[in-house]
């Protein structure tokens, strides 16, 4: 009993370790956002809260805590408070399988990659939830845009995720990076070249970000599911989306570009070695093609996602499933080799 | 108690809290989120037992997908809350029945189980694989005629509701991305040269 009660305290102390770190990433990341797409619209982005700017997100916390929490009137006061942290709740959860390093990784699940997946489908839930129980008719037509959207991206990426595990022969996460193991050319973004878009695409659209960002939509349904919110509940919303933002950023280095893996051969000394830092750099990459998307593309139309998701990126998808299996199967893409 | 014996406990108990709420509640989304919460719990009951890849699916197909559009179409339908109340004794005896075959099948299993002297050892670590993978192996190549088979009923079933569903109405305009990639600008813009045409500067 003992020792289960210090295996419990010392597993909390781990998910701490995990989750400080990516609250901290989501508030500078929001700094980045901000001063990546003033600079793609040549601005200066946020300059004024502590040395070049640097403040802001934390100024902005402060801001949404102290703000008053409006409920709508004939709102659902419990479903309407437990919305947010439904979201939130599956998009940190969903971190504990991401191995960092080799062996650095809460749960080392042979299961990992249907636990993601599990953990991305709960999150609709909360955007669902919102909409409904905010009583307005903004917010219920952003969750249906949302949950339709997530529901229709899941199954690509699903899809996508597959080919992965055919050619990892694992569904552990930890396995899946060292089944890519070898340099560059061995990493399984040559092999699954238009899985590897497809999963990153729909990775974008799994988190309602721009250009497919119709759930919130601005221009025509104010903001969508949150549009009741203020205050610390929305702040738990945007926590939520940029916490998966980042997830999906650590997934594609980990699924497609060896994880933690080296870009440089293993005779190059500490340059070649594997180490956590050359995910992160890899994530960060993944991360600023989010920015350049919201600043580049305009917001997709609803019938044209509709169509990119189900008759283009789920048939090429399956197609790949096979050729993957092809690739396998003649030994052209050996893992781990 | 272990820990293990305490979280059954916890999920056990909080997956029949959540299965009376759902018939319970007045609301009927309240009543569809009741269940949502049943599904998890028994999953996480699952997860206990180690049967990680029926917990993961149940929790991928059921609660992420099927019970997401339930819920759309419980939240689209506007049920009066006053009227699902009515008729309940009138179903109250079917209900009973329905209750008591259960209570009997379930009980029955149980018996069978009992009867068992060395229960059957868990297949999967006699093989000394994970769960996923001797799910998988027994799938497609013992049991694989019949899962083939199981998708085929999926898909014809699957094509039968599209096909029931499905009505061709006229006037409605179509788009065809194909050829809209394909236009140019020739096709849609005619660059006409024409002299200036401006009046007499006034000459001071």
């Amino acid at each position: 009993m003992a020792s289960d009660l210090l295996l419990i305290l010392w597993t909390l102390a781990k998910i701490l370790a995990i989750v400080l770190p990516v609250v901290l990433a989501v508030a500078m990341f929001v700094y980045w956002e901000r001063k990546v797409i003033g600079w793609m619209h040549v601005r200066l982005g946020p300059t004024q809260i502590g040395p070049l700017g640097l403040m802001q997100a934390f100024a902005d916390v402060v801001k949404l805590l102290i703000k008053e929490m409006i409920v709508p009137t004939n709102a659902d006061k419990p479903l309407f408070f437990l919305a947010p942290l439904l979201v939130l709740t599956p998009a940190l959860a969903a971190w504990a399988v991401i191995p960092f390093d080799q062996g650095l990784v809460l749960s080392n699940a042979n299961a990992g990659i249907l636990y993601l997946l599990a953990m991305t489908s709960l999150g609709v839930y909360g955007i669902i939830i919102a909409g409904w129980a905010s009583n307005s008719r903004y917010a219920l037509l952003g969750a249906m845009r949302s949950a339709a959207q997530v529901i229709s991206y899941e199954l690509a990426m699903g899809l996508a995720l597959v080919s992965v595990l055919v050619l990892a022969g694992s569904l552990n996460l930890s396995r899946i990076v060292e089944a890519q193991a070898g340099g560059v050319l061995h990493w399984f973004w040559l092999p699954l070249l238009p899985v590897l878009v497809i999963y990153f695409v729909s990775g974008v659209a799994e988190t309602n970000r721009s250009p497919f960002d119709v759930a919130e939509g601005e221009s025509e349904i104010v903001a969508g599911f949150h549009v009741e919110y203020s205050g610390a509940t929305f702040a738990l919303f945007f926590l939520a989306e940029y916490a998966n933002m980042i997830l999906v950023s650590f997934l594609v280095p980990i699924l497609f570009f060896g994880g933690w893996a080296s870009p440089f051969p293993e005779t190059w000394g500490w340059i070649g070695a594997g180490s956590f830092f050359w995910l992160f750099a890899k994530a960060f990459i993944v991360a600023f093609l989010f920015l350049w998307f919201r600043a580049t593309f305009p917001r997709y139309r609803y019938d044209q996602i509709m169509r990119l998701g189900w008759k283009v990126f789920i048939p090429i998808s399956l197609a790949w499933v096979l050729v993957a299996g092809v690739l396998k199967f003649f030994h052209i893409v050996t893992p781990g080799a | 108690m272990t820990i293990q014996l305490a979280a059954f406990y916890f999920f056990a108990s909080i997956s029949v809290l959540a299965a009376l709420g759902v018939i319970g509640l007045r609301n009927p989304v309240h009543a569809v989120l009741s269940l949502v919460l049943t599904f998890f719990s028994t999953a996480c009951i699952w997860m206990l037992l180690q049967a990680e890849f029926l917990a993961l699916a149940l929790i991928v197909v059921y609660v992420g997908a099927v019970m997401v559009l339930f819920l759309f179409v419980v939240m689209m339908l506007d049920i009066q809350v006053a009227e699902t109340r009515e008729g309940f004794v009138r179903y109250l005896p079917i209900g009973l029945g329905v209750a008591v075959v259960m209570l009997l099948e379930i009980l029955a299993l149980i018996g069978i189980r009992a009867m068992q002297v060395v229960p059957p050892a868990n297949p999967a670590r006699v093989d000394g694989l994970s769960n996923v993978a001797w799910i998988g192996q027994a799938l497609y190549t013992e049991y694989l005629l019949p899962f083939e088979v199981a998708a085929l009923i999926l898909t014809v079933g699957m094509v039968a509701a599209v096909a029931l569903t499905l009505r061709r109405r006229k006037g409605v305009r179509h788009q065809f991305p194909s050829q809209q990639v394909q236009a140019k600008p020739r096709e849609r813009v005619r660059l006409v040269s024409m002299p200036a045409e401006c009046k007499e500067e006034p000459k001071s």
